[in-house]
């Protein structure tokens, strides 16, 4: 729970600010720098594991819970920059036409005229991202040091043993517990992917 | 109060050209409509002016301001788009209110001006909804409000009203109208319904391929269209055009029409320099001039007897169609004359000599 919250508030905020950036304002490049984000997501967490333990430890982070968030927020970033953006491509342009005339503050209109309608988008990304956060091994157990670990690290120092009796009812009951939290994620939280947001914004 | 003044403006999409080197003024407290087919060129000039665009080259000038590099914010307009764009999550008045979220205004003053707009609009019992639950043209009222709260000297409309039904539009025309006429600021407004350009203009801008062609009054525009362009596409049915040959007769001058032969008399024509006989000219006769049976004041210039193809009735009045050789020429027929038309009896139709526009068949420009 500790590393769930973090994670997810910085991936999200770093992804959707992006995606918002790349599919609403005239960036320079923005193509290319969304062709090479779409390379970076097929890159192996494995192979950058080492020199993201340095990077991270040179940043004096090694071992925190925020160790872990960061390398959560920049492992997702490439796949939830790219839905936020096909989402917010959607937005009608004339809408942010309308907010740069009356407002012309990128934070602003961030804020009050897109954010609110990303209410959809934010539904599904979440649970992608609690799902993944939460059934994560690796990079909790890489990053975190002795003292923060994730659930699922938890579970299986209960489950593996090597020695004496194995203690199927225990298992089952920690494996258990440690999927519920996902799942009531995906049951409650389902319902809510088909809802037309923009509904009325523009001719109806 | 600021007029707008295009200078050398250049727009370029790539390699593909879309305004060259056009100058514009738009004077103060002027209602400019840019009126053209799609594709001419006129929102883009009104994303330009709106700064929603970058030029290639040229300047914008609003008042004596140069504003060319600027923020949109900055430059003093307000815009009504054609869908409208209301934010969908606030209600109306979270609408009007981030209208002025640009300009640090202090509370009292938001409400006042988000309150005498609403009142204005008749949107006062609509404040607290949102979007989704208006109508066509309560939603367009809203969208007005928003550019009105700002209490800036120019305004734009891109096409605002050709998302609302027939009903609905003639009612906003008159209000857009009175609005103009009661705030007296400058207007431009973009449209491809020439009915809109020719009710609610001071001024109007006909458009093509890029190019202004012809601008002016709704009344210069209808009754000396400068080219060939702006004479068909201005007027509805359009403009019957025909080839002629010009002949000079004594101190007449004659044109002989194409298809049928009949003779018409431009003697009364103000020629802007004495054309040559032999020359090949077009000749455009508005449907709604032509008088049937027997000449309704005007001197008569050329009379048609030809066979009626077919009629349409548009309940006030109607239009005939007459066969002239493979052509058509499009009669305006009164309510109660048209049913008196049989097809294929002959009509007889006179044209007046005052009303003739001859245009010269290569140029395509006014004689």
């Amino acid at each position: 729970m500790k590393i769930l919250f973090p994670s997810l508030f910085l991936s999200i905020g770093i992804s959707s600010v992006t995606g918002y950036a790349l599919a609403l304002w005239n960036v320079r490049w923005a193509n290319s720098f969304l062709f090479v984000l779409f390379l970076c997501a097929f890159v192996p967490f494995q192979i950058i594991m080492i020199p993201l333990v340095v990077l991270v430890a040179n940043l004096g982070l090694f071992g925190t819970i925020w160790a872990i968030a960061l390398i959560h927020a920049v492992l997702a970033m490439p796949l939830l920059t790219l839905i936020f953006r096909n989402f917010y491509k959607d937005v009608p342009q004339e809408i942010i036409n309308a907010a740069i005339m009356d407002s012309g503050s990128f934070w602003k209109i961030f804020a009050e005229i897109i954010l609110p309608m990303s209410g959809n988008i934010m539904i599904v990304v979440l649970i992608l991202m609690i799902t993944s956060v939460w059934n994560d091994f690796l990079v909790g157990l890489t990053f975190g040091g002795i003292g923060t670990q994730p659930m699922t690290v938890i579970l299986a120092n209960t489950v593996i043993t090597q020695r004496g009796e194995v203690h199927y009812n225990v298992d089952m009951a920690a494996a258990l517990l440690t999927a519920i939290p996902p799942l009531v994620v995906y049951f409650g939280l389902g319902k809510f992917f088909v809802q037309g947001i923009t509904a009325g914004a523009i001719k109806g | 109060m600021p007029s707008v003044e295009f200078r050398n403006l250049v727009k370029q999409f790539g390699r593909v050209t879309v305004l060259e080197e056009l100058n514009l003024t738009v004077n103060d407290g002027e209602f400019l409509v840019l009126l053209g087919p799609s594709g001419c060129g006129k929102t883009t000039l009104l994303n330009l002016l709106a700064g929603l665009q970058e030029v290639t080259a040229g300047t914008i000038l609003i008042g004596e301001r140069d504003v060319t590099d600027l923020d949109p914010k900055d430059r003093g307009l307000a815009m009504v788009f054609q869908s409208y764009a209301l934010y969908p999550t606030k209600t109306v008045r979270g609408n009007l209110k981030f209208g002025l979220s640009a300009q640090r205004l202090d509370r009292a003053e938001i409400e006042r001006r988000v309150a005498c707009a609403a009142k204005l609009l008749h949107i006062d019992q609509l404040l607290d909804r949102r979007p989704a639950q208006l109508s066509g043209g309560q939603r367009q009222r809203v969208a007005i409000g928003r550019a009105l709260v700002k209490n800036v000297d120019v305004f734009l409309f891109d096409e605002p009203l050709s998302n609302l039904d027939a009903k609905l539009r003639t009612e906003m025309r008159l209000e857009i109208k009175k609005l103009h006429h009661d705030l007296r600021k400058t207007i431009v407004y973009v449209t491809h319904d020439q009915v809109e350009a020719m009710t609610m203009a001071t001024r109007i801008a006909v458009m093509d391929g890029g190019v202004i062609q012809q601008i002016g009054t709704p009344d210069e525009i209808y009754e000396r269209p400068s080219n060939l362009f702006v004479a068909r596409f201005v007027g509805s049915p359009p403009m019957n055009v025909f080839e002629a040959t010009i002949g000079l007769a004594g101190n007449r001058i004659v044109a002989t029409h194409r298809p049928t032969g009949v003779e018409m008399d431009l003697s009364d024509y103000a020629f802007a320099r004495q054309p040559s006989s032999g020359a090949r000219a077009l000749v455009g006769m508005r449907p709604e001039h032509f008088a049937i049976g027997r000449p309704n004041g005007g001197k008569p210039a050329a009379t048609f007897e030809l066979p009626l193809r077919y009629s349409e009735k548009t309940g006030s009045d109607g239009t005939a169609f007459l066969a002239a050789g493979d052509e058509l020429i499009a009669v305006h027929v009164d309510h109660s004359e048209i049913g008196k038309l049989r097809e294929g009896a002959p009509v007889k139709a006179i044209f007046p000599s005052d009303r003739f526009n001859v245009f010269d068949a290569e140029t395509r420009h006014r004689m």
